[in-house]
């Protein structure tokens, strides 16, 4: 079946999440699309696929204009999507999913509709039991299940977001056989990723989407420099990252392996020293915030050694890493950072040091008029932070970031800024590195993580570079390395020049 | 900021003109004079001093309880076990009452302690629901809600098994106690100045410190935002399960103040449903300690009023209960459709 699209226009606010997309996939063929976190991809696919609709623009099949309501309406039209968390319901059994979404009687004809199953099954070579409980299977394996049943459901076109995160080498090659079948069979596939090697190895065809435009279109073979450049926009000149490590170890990982649900990570050997900076590049997803949080003693290492300033914290939890000058800065600031309801001044209360039994209200009203004025906030002591504006409450986060610090996580520290912010939040933290912190942070913006840091950690599907010189780096190195690109040669190229 | 005071203070009169309304058209639906019913519950609560003393009894009970889960709310804790506190606060006291009842120790004394131990029965019950829910994964809602049926199960067994009056158990509780164990009474009435005067006492308490300590916003950090409050460095197990101590703790006063100065006694229902009430009150009063007085008040008022409906209307007394429920009802619905209305106002400026 053949998609077109044409100026598909959709606006969030004052977010252009996609201008004027044109696009036409031919039916039997794998298109990938390609594109940073935000670039746009994900609302593409959600207008394709009927969970949102398009503010302008036509999506027509086989020549034939459509207009898609809901997902409903999308899989009438034969257009099914697999999302990047599989949205199955597993308490159920492997048969009792499949059957969901069929419209249908009350009373189900098991017998033929285990039949069917086991049929598609067998054509795919999938190894599914039909009597098993979903929240037994792999994520891969969940995968497997998504798409017979989209196919049972009568999909021709099959849209697959970030299908490759958190399963196993051997589950993605199973994947991409499958879907290579499936364009075989003249059905649609549209493959999104910010994986440059997965979308080398499986698509036909690929555009690249950045800030909600399309930016590029290329036929295999494939020019994978011209790729990561229309990624992530022309390379930055640099400027130099200031550097403020002190002779003195804040913060030494030894041997560590962690895991989490999705991620593994072996092997990290790291010191860091007190007032350096280390940025962590790499997708959402492979396995920096497991990292922070093993750093910050939420997540306990399945093996090795965390030594903060000297003193082996490992095993110990979160109250003990802060008592140790540990902070830490989740990016959800409403969901986890503050307290929606409290004020600024009792957030101030709530984060210092408590003396007596009675709050000593003068006293704390003070200081924060204090912080106040030294973070820039634009509120009053008595503002509750809900009613701060997004930049306002990180730097409110900030503030809050406990005294003295030997080692702070941060988690996106300027995200949703202005670039004003942003010079602004790093001279404070570069404030705080003077003063001996360490300081860890994630971001998605490249340009930032050269920018700030001393040293980077690039993070991808789960494994870890040694520590790259930011000054040795540039964009396209980086860009490449979180698509999973030029590991052996580029990590174990800087990590000499380091 | 001013501006939105006024206009959520104009949503909850709205909502008292609702309810009102509401239970006015129960009252033509059932063929009575809506202005004879209401005059009867005001004549009922205040019309001579003996029933408004009667409103105090009923307000004492009441106050304490909501006090005690205005801590547990705050807290973000639903704590449905209330009732249970109660009733295990009263069985505590009635239990070291009947062991002290022939020792040489001072009336006062004995009171005394039986009152200390009912404190520490309702906060033994309310721990248990907070362990459940701390280390167990058993959301306070259904513990709480299995524990009450436990505490009434067990007043049952005590009445009709071991705590049973000489020669047969019976629905009406244990051994009335001697005079000189009741909490000293206003002669003539059923008040004690003493109860009333810890009732008082202990919502001033809650009030400072809910209001003024790090202990009280520690509390309503957890109650308000638990990861983030981790994050702070607020010990939050630790600070829920205090929450669950002082809320059972006044659980239990509660249940001790029936029996020394009320029932004298233990009976079947000994909480008389004022954990349930006291969760009403705490969610029309939003948190806020200032209105727990008046709103118990109030309510107390509509018990003790309602009472004379059935002789002089036919009606039962219950009425009291559905104007009270659809209070609350209508108070939480204009308070959905105000931050709705301000919400979509705040998107299209």
């Amino acid at each position: 079946m053949e998609i077109k699209l044409n100026q598909i226009c959709k606006n969030f606010g004052k977010l252009q999440a996609n201008q004027d997309i044109s696009l036409t996939i031919p039916g039997g063929t794998i298109q990938g699309i390609l594109g940073e976190n935000g670039a746009g991809k994900s609302t593409l696919m959600k207008i394709l696929s009927g969970y949102i609709q398009a503010d302008r623009g036509e999506i027509s099949l086989d020549g034939k204009s459509i207009r898609i309501h809901s997902p409903a309406d999308a899989i009438q039209h034969g257009i099914g999507m697999l999302h990047q968390d599989p949205l199955d319901f597993p308490p159920m059994r492997l048969i009792d999913n499949f059957l969901l979404g069929q419209p249908g009687r009350l009373f189900p004809d098991w017998k033929s509709v285990v039949g069917e199953f086991k049929r598609l099954c067998d054509q795919f070579d999938f190894s599914l039991q039909y009597d098993t409980y979903v929240d037994m299977l792999t994520v891969g394996e969940r995968q497997q299940l998504e798409i017979l049943r989209l196919l049972w459901l009568g999909a021709q076109v099959i849209i697959l977001d970030e299908p490759t995160t958190g399963i196993s080498s051997l589950q993605k090659q199973k994947l991409f056989e499958t879907l290579k079948l499936l364009a075989g069979q003249g059905k649609t596939v549209i493959f999104v990723s910010h994986k440059l090697e997965d979308v080398e190895a499986l698509c036909d065809r690929v555009v690249v989407l950045r800030q909600g435009k399309l930016v590029g279109d290329q036929l295999k073979p494939f020019n994978a420099k011209k790729l990561v450049n229309s990624m992530f926009g022309k390379p930055v000149s640099l400027k130099e990252s200031k550097g403020h490590a002190l002779d003195r170890v804040a913060l030494e990982l030894r041997d560590l392996a962690l895991e989490e649900e999705r991620i593994q990570i072996k092997d990290i050997h790291l010191k860091i020293q007190a007032g350096e900076v280390i940025g962590l590049a790499g997708m959402e997803g492979s396995g920096q915030r497991p990292f922070m949080q093993a750093c910050a003693g939420f997540l306990r290492p399945v093996h090795g050694h965390i030594l903060v300033d000297g003193r082996d914290m490992t095993g110990k939890n979160y109250p003990a890493f802060k008592q140790q000058g540990v902070g830490y800065m989740p990016a959800a600031r409403l969901e986890e950072g503050l307290i929606p309801g409290l004020t600024l001044s009792e957030h101030f209360t709530l984060a210092g040091k408590s003396e007596g039994f009675f709050i000593n209200d003068g006293h704390w009203q003070e200081y924060t008029r204090e912080k106040i004025q030294d973070f820039n906030i634009k509120g009053k002591p008595n503002s509750p932070v809900e009613s701060l504006s997004g930049g306002n409450q990180q730097r409110a986060m900030l503030a809050l970031l406990q005294q003295p610090l030997k080692l702070a996580l941060l988690e996106h520290p300027t995200r949703g800024l202005d670039i004003e912010s942003v010079i602004y939040t790093w001279s404070k933290l570069k404030e705080r590195c003077c003063d001996g912190a360490a300081i860890i942070f994630t971001s998605s913006d490249l340009e930032e993580v050269l920018l700030y840091s001393d040293r980077i950690l690039v993070f991808f599907s789960g494994k870890v570079s040694a520590p790259l010189s930011s000054r040795k780096t540039s964009i396209e190195q980086l860009g490449n390395l979180i698509g999973g690109k030029d590991w052996a040669t580029i990590a174990a190229g800087v990590e000499v020049a380091a | 900021m001013t501006r939105q005071r006024w206009i959520t203070l104009a949503f909850q009169f709205g909502a008292l003109v609702l309810a009102l309304g509401f239970t006015t058209l129960i009252l033509l639906a059932t063929e009575t004079d809506p202005w004879q019913a209401y005059k009867y519950i005001i004549i009922g609560s205040i019309g001579s001093l003996r029933k408004f003393s009667d409103v105090l009894v009923s307000f004492i009970p009441l106050l304490l309880v909501s006090s005690g889960l205005l801590v547990t709310f705050s807290a973000g804790l639903w704590n449905i076990g209330v009732e249970g506190q109660i009733t295990l606060g009263a069985i505590a006291t009635t239990w070291v009452l009947r062991l002290l009842q022939g020792s040489s120790l001072p009336p006062g004394v004995i009171i005394a302690l039986a009152i200390l131990a009912g404190m520490l029965g309702g906060a033994a019950w309310a721990c248990l629901a907070g362990a459940l829910k701390t280390y167990g994964g058993v959301n306070e809602i259904f513990g709480g809600l299995g524990l009450n049926f436990v505490a009434t199960a067990l007043t049952l067994w005590l009445i009709f098994g071991p705590w049973k009056r000489p020669g047969i158990g019976s629905m009406s509780g244990t051994e009335p106690f001697p005079d000189s164990l009741w909490m000293p009474m206003i002669p003539g009435l059923r008040l004690s100045p003493w109860a009333l005067g810890i009732g008082v006492l202990f919502i001033i308490l809650i009030y400072f410190l809910m209001k003024g300590t790090h202990f009280g916003l520690r509390i309503k950090a957890v109650g308000k935002n638990i990861k983030a409050a981790y994050l702070h460095g607020v010990p939050t197990t630790r600070y829920l399960m205090l929450a669950f101590l002082l809320g059972g703790g006044l659980a239990g006063l509660t249940g001790a103040i029936q029996v020394t100065a009320v029932y004298h006694r233990l009976i079947p229902s000994i909480s008389s449903g004022y954990g349930f009430l006291g969760l009403l009150v705490a969610m029309l009063v939003n948190y806020q300690a200032l209105w727990v007085a008046p709103v118990a008040m109030f309510f107390a008022a509509l018990n003790i009023g309602s009472i004379q409906l059935p002789i002089v209307l036919k009606l039962d007394s219950t009425l009291s209960g559905v104007l009270q429920g659809v209070l609350v009802l209508f108070v939480m619905l204009m308070d959905g459709i105000r931050q709705k209305i301000t919400k979509r106002w705040g998107g299209g400026s």
